[in-house]
């Protein structure tokens, strides 16, 4: 009470100088908790994933012996172009082809939903219960949402029955379901909200006079889009494209079960390994993948910062 | 309507509730489906409409215990809702202030959400088998039979399987909190404060009302998340499969609705918790607008 009845310039030098006793450990050990989860199950994991990489292994055993046999093993006949490309970067090519086609379907589809949004609904609350109509389904069982394609796709399957009824094609299609392109639709169905919510979260933070100066000085409607909306939604593009590509890129559940377990992609071959105890082996393939992931994620970044500064 | 609505509108409009049929279309056909009657098969049409398949899995799906599968799952999800919230709103209160270390702290969140899962889940495996390895070998060499005969594994539900939860709750909890506290009104807590409000009175009377929603969102994304983990258990968890595990399992080998129904159960759970944090944030609104 004294504080405040006092002249407002008096208490500020004892409040300022109070906190900075507190402010040295307080906010540490606020913190401490999630340090301690974090070192215990992500940073020792990596450094015990990079370290077993290095070792040697039987049958039965981890033999903590130095030895590149893994990396050598992984790479084994890849300079060799001459017989077609070697497993390890078939498996590469095949993994980011699927990222490169998800990416693009995720990209396209998620920008026009949040454009919609953003400057179409004209309520606020309508935009919002939109937005969460578009978000919830992040919160329920990815499995689930997959096997749900199968009534629709499989050879007995709603599609096909729509298709041979009206009479496009004269019987069941085989490859609408276990196949690349099941999975990429599955792919699309999980992970389009990964880049409707930051280009949605961008989007909003667009000032909408300069949408209208746009049209003033003249521009048309896709000019308007692609010369100022798709420039400052560029971070939500960027964050949305580095979820998408990542979670493709590590994916193991979604190609086994869309793809019928017949689709290479990185994240199984580490699976196998793991489950016929090829512990090193499989650590070996997680350190490329996750240098890979670094690099996408490095490049995608620097791509942003350089836009901000032009 | 000040203005007619321009062409693009109407074909955006149509490409957004294409998408909202695309999101939940499938989700509903099983929902339909899993009410087919004993004949019918994995696919429309619906033969008769029955609870056969409930029954079934009521039961049980064959050599698989689901229903202990399940347990675990809720177990184990409201241990990583708990967490999450506390974790994530005392780390949310840290990053308020400045202290060492916050940066990388941060960054290291952040790049836990987005490392590849089954790498996340391979390290966590590897990392128990080296403690177990080192265990065994130090009893060992100093003779500690009891502890030498007795001792598997310390990979399980509540060790390896709860961290590698964690790894992928705790980065939703942190940004959902930085969000909170970037919108919070700081001179309130400084009134309090100039009261004579101690940190904790500040806390418990000024804070905790106004995130309280907010807290309640952590947890909701706790548990789901939680709930339906797949990739970072999956190396992670130890003998004892999850609810989300057994189901995938389960894809490959049950060829009968009864899959659906164990899905349209597993997205009801889901789905009632969403609800019930909606109900409890619109209460937690309530009661504070009553109380002034």
């Amino acid at each position: 009470m004294s504080v405040s009845e006092g002249p407002a310039v008096a208490p500020a030098p004892i409040l300022a100088a109070a906190p900075p006793a507190r402010r040295s450990w307080a906010p540490m050990l606020q913190a401490a908790p999630l340090w301690a989860v974090l070192l215990l199950f992500f940073v020792f994991p990596l450094l015990a994933t990079g370290v077993v990489s290095l070792w040697n292994y039987t049958e039965y055993s981890l033999v903590p012996d130095v030895t590149q046999r893994n990396y050598v093993e992984m790479f084994e006949g890849c300079s060799d172009l001459s017989g077609g490309l070697c497993t390890t970067f078939r498996t590469y090519i095949s993994t980011l082809r699927l990222c490169g086609m998800v990416w693009a379907c995720t990209l396209v589809l998620g920008f026009a939903v949040s454009y919609f949004l953003c400057f179409h609904v004209r309520s606020d609350g309508m935009r919002m219960a939109l937005f969460l109509v578009c978000t919830a389904p992040f919160l329920t069982s990815n499995v689930i949402r997959m096997i749900s394609w199968i009534p629709l796709l499989g050879r007995e399957g709603v599609v096909n029955g729509v298709l041979v009824g009206a009479g496009i094609v004269d019987k069941p299609q085989d490859w609408l379901l276990f196949s690349e392109f099941s999975v990429v639709l599955a792919f699309v169905h999980l992970y389009t909200l990964f880049v409707v919510v930051p280009v949605f979260n961008s989007m909003m933070r667009i000032d909408h006079r300069l949408l209208e100066a746009a049209r003033d000085a003249g521009a048309t409607g896709w000019q308007t889009v692609w010369h100022v909306v798709v420039p400052l939604a560029k971070p939500g593009l960027v964050i949305g494209s580095i979820f998408v590509i990542v979670l493709v890129m590590g994916d193991f559940v979604t190609i086994g079960v869309m793809g019928g377990q017949q689709i290479a992609s990185v994240g199984k071959v580490i699976q196998v390994q793991m489950s016929y105890l090829q512990f090193p082996a499989a650590a070996a393939q997680a350190m490329v993948l996750l240098a890979l992931v670094l690099l996408v994620i490095a490049v995608m970044t620097k791509l942003v910062d350089i836009r901000r500064e032009l | 309507m000040e203005e007619r609505r321009p062409l693009s509108f109407w074909l955006l409009a149509l490409l957004f509730a294409l998408f909202v049929l695309f999101l939940y279309g499938p989700t509903l056909t099983i929902l339909v489906l899993s009410f087919q009657g004993p004949e019918g098969g994995l696919t429309f049409p619906l033969q008769g409409l029955s609870l056969h398949w409930y029954r079934i899995l009521w039961d049980g799906v064959g050599v698989v215990d689901i229903w202990a599968a399940f347990r675990r799952s809720v177990k184990l999800g409201l241990t990583v809702m708990v967490l999450t919230t506390l974790i994530s709103l005392s780390a949310g209160y840290a990053f308020r202030r400045r202290f060492p270390g916050q940066s990388l702290l941060f960054h290291l969140t952040v790049t836990s959400l987005i490392v590849p899962s089954i790498v996340v889940s391979l390290g966590i495996a590897l990392e128990f088998r080296l403690i177990d390895d080192a265990v065994k070998a130090w009893a060992e060499a100093n003779e500690v039979t009891w502890l030498a005969e007795g001792y598997t594994t310390a990979m399980g539900l509540f060790t390896s399987g709860l961290g590698a939860h964690l790894t992928w709750t705790l980065p939703f909890g942190l940004l959902i909190m930085f969000a909170v506290f970037n919108r919070f009104p700081n001179q309130l807590e400084e009134a309090a404060r100039d009261l004579g409000a101690s940190p904790w009175q500040v806390f418990r009377h000024v804070v905790l009302p106004l995130i309280g929603p907010s807290l309640v969102g952590v947890a909701l994304f706790g548990f789901t998340l939680s709930w339906d983990e797949i990739a970072r258990s999956s190396q992670a968890i130890g003998d004892l499969n999850t609810l989300p595990l057994e189901l995938q399992g389960l894809t490959t080998t049950v060829t009968t609705p009864e899959i659906y129904a164990l899905g349209t159960l597993t997205t009801g759970v889901s789905v009632a918790v969403i609800a019930l944090s909606f109900a409890a944030i619109a209460l937690w609104r309530r009661l504070r607008l009553k109380r002034g």
